[in-house]
């Protein structure tokens, strides 16, 4: 080997490893909204019905979301919407 | 007056005009420059030695032997080759080289060999790359510490080094800063220069580089849905289907084999797009990538359409390409299922036994959900051809072919959950959707009556949203 340096180039984003602290689960679900997000799979609401009926059994605040298609991301206007406006969330993700 | 002239020994019209230059330096200041042997030419005492070629470089010198007139630091003339008329003109010397051939062409400057223009401007600072450097000392080995940091696909990758990025880069004429879009699934910014170095990290000469941004650019087409192509459960991953004579000019394999391993156009292009994807997009196995088990192809998937026949329309006319275009179109593919069919002898048989076949693409009761890509092996294509059938012929055989009757397929038929909704029982139902449900294209070796099946990702279904991408090739 020579004693040239060796150099490549970061074929990555160059992006730290970004560590967010997890926001704290609410200490009572009683005073927390809950979204409930379906991705749009077939059978997404068929579950999610099921939790939103247990959850408000208990008298629960739940709130319905839906992804437009599960082929793609979230739009940024949904997923701001749940932040805002709900402090737990349950996602119907596989069929 | 002043004159510079370069030279290389490993030039007989260099050796030839050697005496020219003795003579001109008797009236005139006159600088050589040897590219390849400082004691060349002997007649004028050797020359400065220009074996780095920064003189070269600096002159732009593009044929030995190259005589320049300079007035001071302006170049006022220059000759190239040997051509008596013009020498004796820019030196104003009637009498010079009279005893040489009328004219003679030079040589290659050395600054022309393979790689080398790359490596003097990296050299003289006129390529800059923006991407983070990586230093490694004597004891690192440049593929493990790709290993260590993540960017490999598991294969060993080739280390990414300014030269073989610049190289990549020169395979182009756009530019390195050039935006080529948001690479899923951390959607961030990718430019040439990123494209370049994962090209590199796969393996691609510099030709396919073309390819590999048509390729990338396709799969950020907005209706492709690389995103959830990488993030899915299912098996599949981008299938590259490359047309045209970029194919043949960079020597892809549309022949025997050429859904397997063996030629490095096709195993590195479309490796590129997947290093692309987990390097820049952040794109990982068992992260945002849910595959439950993927498919060998997810280290690379690509081939070229076998377009010997001219009376075989190729897939990309099929799909509204002109004739010639060079294009790749990109299939959200599973994996190869065979299709033997070594009994059918007329187009009917054949398009029956095929459609058997087909109907297990995703699950034999499920339909209009995965899209399929069948590959008419040459035995199986000759059978068409030979009856006169077209690609037209082929594609309204098979959709009749692969017609079922409802009820055969409906949930709860031969004791399997699986199936249409039972309201359907009495519909004749096609397996594929009408939009580019099954795309016909012809590959492969002759000696036996096999093609292949290449199931698509059952989010095809959605098939306003999640569409097959044709982008040109350019240059």
């Amino acid at each position: 080997m020579s004693n040239e340096p060796y150099v490549m180039r970061d074929p990555t984003a160059e992006l730290s490893a970004l560590v967010r602290e997890r926001v704290a689960p609410p200490a009572n679900l009683a005073t927390a909204t809950i979204a409930l997000l379906s991705i749009s799979k077939e059978r997404s609401n068929e579950f999610l019905d099921t939790v939103a009926a247990r959850l408000q059994a208990r008298g629960l605040t739940v709130r319905r979301y839906e992804k437009p298609s599960y082929t793609k991301p979230a739009p940024a206007a949904l997923l701001q919407d749940i932040v805002e406006q709900c402090q737990v969330a349950v996602i119907g993700l596989a069929d | 007056m002043q004159f510079v002239a370069i030279v290389k020994r490993d030039c007989e019209t260099c050796q030839m005009v050697a005496p020219v230059l003795a003579q001109l330096r008797a009236h005139a200041a006159l600088d050589v420059y040897c590219q390849d042997d400082p004691a060349f030419p002997a007649e004028t005492g050797g020359a400065r030695d220009d074996r780095e070629l920064a003189q070269s470089w600096r002159l732009q010198v593009e044929i030995v032997p190259t005589l320049i007139r300079l007035d001071g630091e302006h170049e006022l003339a220059r000759a190239v080759g040997w051509d008596r008329a013009e020498w004796q003109q820019l030196t104003g010397l009637a009498d010079l080289g009279a005893a040489l051939p009328a004219s003679r062409p030079g040589c290659a400057s050395r600054t022309l060999d393979p790689g080398m223009p790359e490596r003097l401007a990296l050299r003289h600072g006129e390529i800059r790359f923006r991407s983070r450097p990586i230093e490694l000392d004597a004891f690192d080995d440049p593929v493990e510490v790709a290993f260590d940091r993540g960017w490999s696909d598991g294969l060993p990758v080739t280390p990414p080094t300014d030269l073989r990025i610049a190289r990549m880069l020169a395979g182009t004429r756009r530019r390195p800063d050039e935006v080529l879009g948001l690479i899923p699934p951390n959607l961030i910014e990718c430019t040439l220069e990123k494209a370049a170095i994962n090209a590199v990290l796969a393996g691609c000469r510099p030709e396919y580089f073309p390819v590999v941004l048509a390729v990338i650019e396709a799969a950020l087409e907005p209706e492709f849905s690389m995103h959830g192509l990488l993030a899915t459960l299912g098996f599949a991953g981008p299938v590259v289907i490359v047309n045209g004579p970029v194919a043949r000019r960079i020597g892809m394999n549309s022949k025997g084999n050429a859904l397997g391993q063996g030629n490095r156009a096709n195993a590195t292009i479309g490796r590129a797009l997947q290093l692309l994807i987990r390097n820049v997009g952040g794109g990982k196995p068992q992260e945002i990538d849910r595959a439950v088990l993927g498919n060998p192809g997810k280290y690379t998937f690509c081939f070229a359409e076998d377009e010997d026949d001219p009376e075989w329309t190729p897939l990309n006319v099929a799909r509204g390409s002109p004739p010639g275009a060079s294009t790749v179109t990109l299939f959200h593919g599973d994996g190869v299922q065979a299709a033997v069919c070594w009994q059918s002898r007329t187009p009917e048989e054949l398009s029956r036994s095929l459609a058997l076949c087909l109907w297990g693409v995703c699950h034999p009761k499920i339909a209009q959900w995965s899209k399929a890509v069948l590959v008419l092996c040459p035995d199986h294509y000759a059978i068409y051809r030979n009856a006169g059938w077209g690609r037209g012929d082929v594609e309204s055989a098979l959709r009749d072919a692969l017609r079922r009757p409802g009820r055969e397929i409906v949930a709860g038929a031969l004791g399997v959950p699986e199936g249409l909704d039972p309201s359907r029982a009495e519909e004749l139902v096609d397996k594929f959707h009408a939009e580019d449900g099954l795309l016909v294209v012809r590959a492969g070796g002759k000696g036996a009556g096999q093609s292949a099946i290449i199931g698509g990702w059952s989010a095809q279904r959605n098939w306003r949203q999640v569409k097959i991408v044709s982008q040109e090739v350019g240059e």
